[in-house]
């Protein structure tokens, strides 16, 4: 079975997460779209893993799954918190830094 | 090629089935007007993730996947989307005004990782395309890199876990 087709689904899946990133405006759905890149590295991780016939792409990917785990609960609890001290989730109405 | 094919057929048929699902699901993700529909369209694309994994002969990580991400992630997801009180039905004010500009974005991205990783795997023959599919990858074999090589970065990821685990609690009680 070729190796380019997984790497070709990979970087598709990838480029979704990216458009979303960019175009979305909701925190939830931001975090999901980073979701979506997160998987498309694993998908590669685990494809070259069976390439190279060594279980260490799927350690790797475990240790993927692991911190996106993390980083979605900080991430929600980030946002939850936004909502709760500004009226919105909204990122771009987020701009209290701006200077 | 045609060797390849015909070897591993049934699984091409998987694939391209699970990979075309996965994509209109992955579409779905970012550009549904209702964010219940999107991050059920979620679950499809972690879902599929899951299937490519068993084809790839991880089925520790499918199993893995299926219970973190569908079980976990998107019930979290889910939940953050009820306490921000987002609107359950269709709106408009999901998406801001630089679609086009991000369209623009990931259909270059996708050109130039596509032509680059065609080049590199497809066209340089099949010995560098071929996927050694012989025998599915035993989990006491990952648990032996875990534990043996990797030891030091999964004990670095389960102080991290800790840390987020009291982030995520600090940054979210009400005081």
């Amino acid at each position: 079975m070729p190796v380019t087709q997984f790497v070709l689904l990979s970087a598709f899946l990838f480029c979704t997460g990216v458009y979303g990133v960019l175009a979305r405006r909701n925190g939830v759905l931001v975090l999901m779209s980073i979701e979506l890149m997160l998987n498309a590295v694993n998908i590669n991780l685990v494809a070259f893993s069976a390439r190279l016939n060594d279980a260490a792409g799927q350690v790797f990917a475990l240790f993927v799954i692991a911190i996106a785990a993390a980083e979605v609960g900080v991430g929600l609890a980030i946002v939850l918190l936004i909502y709760r001290n500004r009226v919105g989730v909204n990122l771009d109405e987020i701009d209290l830094m701006k200077g | 090629m045609p060797v390849i094919l015909a070897e591993y057929a049934g699984q091409n048929v998987a694939f391209w089935i699970i990979a075309l699902t996965m994509a209109a699901a992955a579409i779905g993700v970012v550009t549904m007007k209702n964010i219940v529909h999107a991050a059920l369209a979620l679950v499809v694309v972690l879902a599929g993730v899951a299937a490519q994994y068993v084809l790839l002969q991880a089925e520790f990580l499918g199993i893995v996947q299926v219970l973190i991400y569908i079980g976990a992630v998107i019930v979290l997801f889910l939940f953050g989307i009820m306490l921000t009180r987002a609107p359950m039905r269709k709106s408009a004010e999901y998406d801001n005004d630089q679609r086009v500009l991000a369209g623009l974005v990931a259909v270059l991205i996708f050109g130039v990782l596509a032509y680059l990783l065609a080049d590199e795997f497809g066209f340089s023959g099949p010995e560098a395309d071929k996927l050694h599919l012989t025998t599915p990858t035993q989990t006491t074999a990952i648990a032996d890199s875990i534990f043996r090589t990797y030891v030091v970065a999964f004990e670095a990821v389960s102080l991290l876990l800790l840390a987020a685990l009291i982030g995520a609690i600090v940054l979210a009680r009400r005081d």
